[in-house]
């Protein structure tokens, strides 16, 4: 019996250890697509600011709208940093349509993460979503802020 | 068997291949920028260490799960919780797993692959995706910028839409699968 349970954890071990080994394995290869998108979202950052991000929006709401979320969707970071933009801009008169699609294109496109998505994932699965992401942005955003309009 | 895996193993090589490439090139687009700017340059390099620090921990959960998922998960139970015949559990798990994810979402592609290879539907995947911008922990951040009623109309029609994302994307692999068949 006891001899049972040796080989049972012996085999377990090595069932993991190789499981451990594939998995590293296969991670590795993502690694450097990974590391691609890291890089970039840091050049990312430092280049696109929040004034460079209000003086694209001109006051037109559908206009705005589309570009709300066209900005949202090369946006790249952290969405608390969406917020907080998003925060600036209402401030700045920027419509709540085009902010809600900024944010919205912000969380759910991904342009910058784009070759690491499609790398992993598949090319026509990456594009369709990001497309399709961008859609919605803009047909969520508008629903949102018009029911919100009916209940407030 | 063995032609699979032959198969799968070109996969491997032309996706590191691939990400070689793209590496190079930003890392090329940061040599441009050193000797432009090269506070700029250092700037970026300092960001993109603080996101390497911020999502290690991830990563390595991430890691982890893939462990536990290749494990444990095999194909056919992968298949039944998230794979063709899963119905509505399917979307319903994808939606919470969405929404439960933490970190950014690339870290979440290698488990994703993982799931796919094991027979996770890819609408599924885009649900998940999708519901990765509903944040509860931002919650309270997105009241305070946007207001209570904002912030529950907008995750409504975001959870809607992830749903309408999964389905488009399914009918689209759907259509070109068809085709390519009829080609063949």
């Amino acid at each position: 019996m006891k001899m049972g349970n040796k080989k049972m954890k012996e085999s377990f071990l090595e069932t993991f250890y190789k499981t451990f080994k594939m998995t590293l394995k296969s991670f590795g290869v993502m690694l450097p697509v990974l590391l691609g998108v890291i890089l970039l979202i840091g050049l990312f950052k430092t280049y696109i600011t929040t004034d460079l991000i209000s003086s694209f929006f001109k006051g037109e709401l559908f206009q705005d709208t589309f570009l709300g979320s066209l900005i949202g969707s090369i946006s790249a970071g952290n969405p608390i940093s969406s917020f907080i933009i998003g925060g600036e801009l209402l401030k700045e008169g920027v419509s709540l349509f085009a902010v809600t699609a900024f944010i919205l294109a912000w969380v759910s496109v991904g342009i910058v993460q784009l070759p690491a998505e499609a790398s992993i994932l598949g090319k026509r699965f990456a594009i369709t979503r990001n497309i399709v992401s961008f859609v919605f942005a803009i047909i969520v955003a508008i629903a949102t802020v018009l029911t919100l309009r009916i209940f407030t | 068997m063995k032609q699979n895996k032959n198969d799968r193993k070109r996969q491997r090589n032309k996706s590191l291949l691939y990400g070689l490439l793209f590496l190079a090139f930003v890392i090329f687009l940061y040599i441009v920028i050193f000797f432009f700017n090269s506070d700029n340059f250092l700037i970026s390099l300092k960001t993109s260490k603080d996101i390497v620090i911020q999502i290690l921990p991830i990563l390595i959960l991430v890691v982890i799960m893939m462990v536990f998922a290749n494990l444990i998960l095999k194909p056919r139970t992968v298949s039944k919780l998230l794979g063709d015949e899963s119905g509505i559990r399917g979307w319903l798990l994808a939606i919470f797993m969405g929404i439960l994810s933490h970190g950014p979402i690339y870290v979440w592609y290698p488990l994703l692959k993982n799931l796919k290879d094991s027979g996770m539907r890819s609408g599924l995947i885009a649900v998940f995706l999708y519901n990765r911008a509903v944040k509860i922990p931002l919650l309270p951040i997105m009241i305070f910028y946007f207001g209570i009623s904002f912030a529950i109309i907008l995750i409504f029609y975001m959870i809607i839409a992830s749903l309408l994302e999964g389905k488009i994307i399914e009918i689209t692999e759907k259509s070109f699968n068809d085709k390519r068949k009829i080609d063949f």
